[in-house]
């Protein structure tokens, strides 16, 4: 029963959270909103039994991320942006989208069968710590990817030099 | 135990919020943030899914992503700055016509 109920106070908070996020008509009160939501995220990692990924969510995303975001709307002058019009003329057409898409993933939900399982259960994880075992994989299984990934990285470092440069 | 679907329905109710802020904001600030909130929805089924299928493939995953996540927000937010640079007032989508020969 404990559970549930922790589910579904994250659920609607999370369910706000974004909601506002979306709507807020001063950038710094939706970065402060997402802030608030990556924290609920990070908890529910730990709900999940992911800790290594429930303190990066909180390192990379609210401690980076949105820092690098509030960077940028300090940087540019939101002044007018305050009292401009907030949503596209077809704001409509936007909703009844999103709505669509997110009504279609709930009726696939509907008609999941989860596959076989694998072999780190709950235990096995516990004995051998879960950064470790999150380790172990990524750097043998995933080497490659991770490399790219360090290559992404790397573009983006570049990139957002060169076009942020003054000229 | 909470069930599976609980949270793929909670991950795809926070993917079609972020879905709506995407196409429905004027400002690029908050669709860069919509964007992020559909990566992070994203993450919370792929952990939802391995820790209910005993897998660790899907962390390393969300591990991917989130590293994709920061190099997207990092040059979002610089194309976002350079724009502003060359135009004042250019945070909104509608106003961006530059490219418009």
């Amino acid at each position: 029963m404990t559970p549930k109920m922790f589910f579904i106070y994250f659920a609607v908070a999370m369910t706000f959270m974004s909601v506002m996020v979306i709507t807020r008509r001063n950038p710094v009160h939706s970065a402060l909103w997402m802030i608030g939501l990556f924290f609920h995220i990070a908890a529910m990692y730990l709900f999940l039994n992911a800790e290594f990924l429930a303190a990066v969510q909180i390192i990379l995303y609210a401690g980076a991320i949105m820092v690098l975001f509030l960077f940028v709307i300090m940087m540019l002058n939101i002044r007018e942006e305050v009292v401009a019009e907030r949503f596209i003329g077809e704001w409509p057409i936007g909703v009844a989208l999103g709505i669509a898409i997110m009504s279609m993933i709930i009726y696939a939900i509907s008609k999941l069968e989860p596959g076989p399982s694998g072999e780190y259960t709950i235990e096995a994880v516990q004995k051998i710590t879960h950064t470790k075992a999150i380790g172990s994989i990524l750097y043998t299984q995933y080497i490659f990817p991770f490399e790219i990934a360090s290559l992404v990285l790397l573009i983006a470092v570049v990139g957002a030099i060169v076009l942020a440069k003054k000229r | 135990m909470v069930p599976l679907s609980w949270y793929i329905g909670l991950s795809a109710v926070l993917f079609g919020i972020g879905v709506i802020g995407f196409l429905v904001r004027r400002n690029v600030l908050i669709m860069l943030m919509s964007i992020e909130l559909m990566l992070n929805s994203v993450n919370v089924s792929l952990i939802a899914f391995s820790h209910y299928l005993q897998d660790l493939r899907g962390q390393v995953l969300v591990f991917f992503i989130i590293t994709v996540a920061a190099a997207e927000a990092a040059i979002g937010l610089a194309i976002l700055v350079s724009l502003v640079r060359n135009k004042s007032a250019a945070l909104h989508t509608d106003e961006i016509t530059e490219m418009k020969g």
